[in-house]
């Protein structure tokens, strides 16, 4: 059996050529070159296109609600810090209905490593307006075009000293390999904001439209500098940056924690006879 | 002997002190003890009190007559004067009252000048106001004095000494002073050792001794109370606590943790278990062992945080789309809250299901006394599949179709074995289907197999007083106390029991055992309950089909006190039934 075949999973339902198929298939081949077993890692994701994507790999999965992705990640990582984590959401899933978490697990700095699918578009219930679409968009439910402003999920993560932040693209699968594999590799919380055309909806931000933009950070690019990594956070538009783009390394929240350090709680027996003590406390 | 103590004051006074230290010491000298408290959402000001009622026979309520009033403020004594009893006395410092009284039933304590005599800070006034109560009741020091020492330790023996004067020169200010005190307090040989516990730490003890691992919540009063006992113990038991960003986070992480193989748990009150409800339907789908604790105050919305309600009855019941099952738990006293608390870890893991606590401030901050409980009655037994046995195992599917509907629940991890699920419909091995069939077939394992064996699990309700009463007052969870006293009080002169439920969902199956017997025989069925609209009411005739003859409801965000219910109750029997 070869790596790849040990992480074949269901046919995937997703419109033929979407981008998500490179997205898979890469995440695949980043598996098998860091020799992860499937029993050895958790997906976690929410609901959206991007969300159905553990069920086309192998490994244990919450295929959770949708927003939800990050506190159920963080659950897992709190009392099982030997399980590998990755978050698997789309741009509306985590930067709209999961916006709150997210801004937190930054806070916390859990090992987790969150793949968010961004197609700049809601994809499953059909063409809405994302927190990430541009504002000329036009759908159903936005008439008169996009009214609020884009988010940029990467100023955000450098405003808030995410451990890792990094963007990639799903038309190069070369590069997005790297990133993959040192988002899952770095130890802390790693945003890796995956651009990802969506041909059935997004008429806009298409393959071609990408493709004229998108550059990589040349080599030598410091991506320990907070204050350039902000500025090319910034950029947008004419040019649109992928690679590492912020990182630092810093304590995680499970190495805070000081019960973890006697080993994962899933493995310390519970032992009732400890705690016996405790009534007798209760006697005035 | 039976006297009721209340202090009341501005928040930040330090009632919470002087409620405390009386508490431990009625306990210590071996009276039984009950207190409640009534508190204001502010954090200075305003008009709080702590009430504790001693006695050395079991009580259970709080009463509304007040024998000795401590009023650190003047609001207090025009709040609660009128319910001094007959030789009941006020005891307050005129210099902080601005005001003097000339009535007998004043004693007039300058707490704050003796304070800061004897402890060089008028800080120790409390110190001395509690030393005041015990010299108007004519009890001794001995205990007092030990749980100053305990309380006072860690600040030193200077702080202890300070403390220890300060209260014997309230405690003989008072025994010289108070000549219209005629309190008798006999001596007493501690019967037992009594613990002293109270609704919320009884349901964080519970979660402790359930080998609960992870806790995670949002503060929200009368909740807090759980998470703070949790995470006191954290470090020493093995336990992760961690505050969420909101509700929505928190029963979403609890729901991971107990998917990566621990035993999980969350807490709030109405408002932010609104907030866990998607939560809720999804443990359901995922089968996702998951403990809730709900701590009622008084809705709508934000309503009175601070104060009690029993409003959330029908709400956590039917809350949650979709159909699935689930137990609900209304404790009525600490000692139930504790065993039930137990019993929600093991239903929730046996049957992979959410198990939710109702509880309510009114219990969530009364104390009471309790004999220690009993650790033998403790159920303990890990229904997850982990380690060698889950190696050993050929084919794992999370969501295995079996005759009981219950799936091996295994620890991602322990073994090459993948554990997957989805908040989506899935089949068997937890991929996301669409197929009518595999629907129906999971609907029917989650709900009909699951919810027939869960419902023999579910305990009757517990009757108290005459076998055959003419009068049943029917009640559920924090009533518990003061309708047991009730009986107490009228069991001389009528036929009459109480019917309290501690555990409704699954509704107690009457073919197991035939509670409406007893219901349909008696004269007259009141339901009591602290809500507007009687829920548990509207429950029993929708479980089955009996319709209670009257009801007495309280929804003034205030609990039941002895002597109102039994007025109530009273003018409720004295009636004929037509
Ligand atoms: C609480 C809740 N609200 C709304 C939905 C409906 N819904 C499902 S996916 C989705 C958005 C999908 O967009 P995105 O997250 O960007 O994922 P994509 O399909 O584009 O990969 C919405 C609104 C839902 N499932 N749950
Ligand atoms: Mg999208």
């Amino acid at each position: 059996m070869t790596e790849l075949d040990e992480y074949r999973g269901r046919k995937p339902a997703w419109c033929p050529g979407c981008g998500n198929f490179a997205i898979l298939k890469t995440l695949k081949e980043t598996l098998g070159e860091i020799q992860l077993r499937p029993h050895q890692l958790t997906i976690v994701s929410g609901i959206g296109q991007a969300g159905k994507l553990p069920h086309y790999l192998r490994c244990n999965t919450f295929n959770g609600l949708h927003g939800r992705a990050l506190p159920v990640a963080t659950g897992i990582r709190l009392v099982n810090p030997e399980m590998v984590v990755i978050a698997v959401t789309g741009d509306g899933d985590c930067y709209g209905e999961g916006g709150n978490h997210l801004i937190h697990a930054i806070r916390r700095n859990v090992n987790i490593s969150l793949f968010v699918h961004n197609n700049q578009i809601y994809g499953l219930t059909k063409g809405q307006a994302s927190p990430t679409s541009v504002e000329s968009l036009t759908t159903k439910t936005q008439p008169f075009g996009v009214l609020s402003e884009p988010l940029n999920p990467i100023a955000l993560a450098i405003a808030l000293d995410c451990s890792f932040v990094a963007r990639g693209y799903a038309g190069d699968t070369e590069y997005l390999k790297y990133l993959m594999k040192e988002a899952v590799l770095h130890k802390g919380f790693a945003l890796l904001d995956i651009l990802q055309p969506c041909i059935t909806f997004n008429k806009i931000n298409t393959y071609q439209w990408y493709s004229e933009r998108i550059y990589r950070l040349e080599e030598g690019y410091n991506p320990s500098d907070r204050i350039n990594a902000f500025q090319i956070a910034l950029q947008w538009g004419d040019k649109i940056p992928t690679g590492i783009i912020y990182k630092r390394d810093k304590p995680t929240m499970e190495e805070k924690i000081p019960v973890l350090t006697e080993g994962p709680l899933v493995r310390q027996p519970f032992r009732m006879d400890k705690i016996v003590r405790e009534i007798e406390n209760l006697i005035p | 002997m039976d006297y009721t103590i209340k202090i009341g004051g501005e928040a930040g006074q330090g009632l919470q002190t002087i409620g405390g230290i009386l508490a431990k010491v009625f306990v210590k000298h071996g009276f039984f003890l009950f207190s409640h408290q009534e508190y204001m959402s502010r954090i200075r000001g305003g008009h709080n009190f702590y009430q504790l009622r001693f006695s050395d026979s079991p009580i259970m309520c709080s009463k509304a007559e007040v024998d000795i009033l401590v009023a650190l403020n003047l609001e207090t004594i025009e709040l609660h004067k009128a319910k001094l009893s007959r030789y009941g006395m006020v005891v307050y410092d005129s210099k902080v009252t601005k005001k003097r009284f000339h009535s007998e039933e004043f004693l007039d304590v300058p707490f704050k000048e003796i304070a800061l005599r004897e402890g060089g800070t008028p800080l120790m006034e409390n110190t001395v106001a509690t030393g005041a109560v015990l010299g108007m009741l004519g009890m001794d020091m001995r205990s007092y004095e030990e749980t100053l020492k305990e309380v006072f330790k860690k600040k030193g023996d200077e702080i202890v000494s300070k403390n220890l004067s300060a209260a014997k020169a309230g405690y003989e200010y008072a025994v010289t002073n108070c000549l219209k005190c005629r309190f008798t307090v006999p001596r007493r040989e501690p019967p037992s050792r009594m613990i002293l516990i109270n609704g919320n730490e009884a349901i964080g003890l519970g979660a402790l001794f359930s080998g609960c691992r992870f806790y995670s919540a949002y503060p929200m009063t009368p909740s807090t109370g759980i998470m703070n006992y949790i995470a006191s113990r954290a470090a020493e038991y093995g336990i992760v606590v961690e505050q969420a960003e909101d509700e929505i986070s928190a029963i979403n992480m609890a729901l991971g943790a107990s998917f990566a193989g621990v035993r999980a748990m969350t807490g709030s009150s109405g408002g932010g278990f609104a907030l866990m409800v998607e939560g809720l339907s999804l443990g359901a789908i995922t089968e996702t062992p998951i403990v809730i604790a709900e701590v009622q105050r008084p809705g709508p919305a934000t309503g009175l945080p601070t104060r009690t309600e029993q409003a959330d009855l029908l709400f956590v019941l039917y809350t949650g789309h979709g159909e699935f099952p689930r137990v609900v738990f209304v404790p009525g006293t600490p000692e139930q809250a504790f065993y039930l608390t137990n019993k929600a870890f093991n239903l929730a893991e046996k049957y992979q299901i959410p198990a939710i606590l109702l509880s309510d401030q009114y219990l969530a901050d009364s104390q009471w006394t309790m004999m220690p409980f009993d650790t033998e009655r403790l159920k303990y037994k890990d229904y997850r599949l982990r380690g060698k046995r889950l190696k050993n195992v050929d084919i794992y599917k999370r969501h295995l179709f079996t005759d009981n509907g219950v799936s091996p629940l295994a620890v991602p991890g322990d073994s090459e074995h993948l554990v997957v699920t989805d908040s989506d419909e899935h089949d068997e091995e937890g991929h996301m289907i669409e197929d009518a069939e595999t629907r129906a077939k999971m609907v029917n394992k989650r709900i009909f197999k699951k919810l027939a064996l869960i419902r023999e699990e579910i305990s009757p309700p517990t009757v108290y007083g005459d076998k055959t009463p003419e009068t049943v007052l029917i009640c559920w969870g924090s009533t518990y106390g003061v309708v047991k006293e009730v009986v107490d009080e009228l069991s001389a002169e009528q036929s009459i029991a109480m019917m309290h439920f501690s555990e409704v969902y699954p509704f107690p199956d009457t073919a197991a055992n035939d509670y409406l017997q007893i219901l349909k025989k008696a004269k007259r069925t009141i339901c009591i309950e602290n809500n507007a609209t009687g829920q548990f009411a509207y429950l029993l005739k929708a479980e089955t089909g009996f319709i209670p003859s009257d009801k007495i409801n309280r929804y003034d965000g205030r609990p039941f006190v002895l002597e109102e219910l039994l007025e109530a109750v009273k003018s409720r029997t004295a009636q004929e039934v037509t």
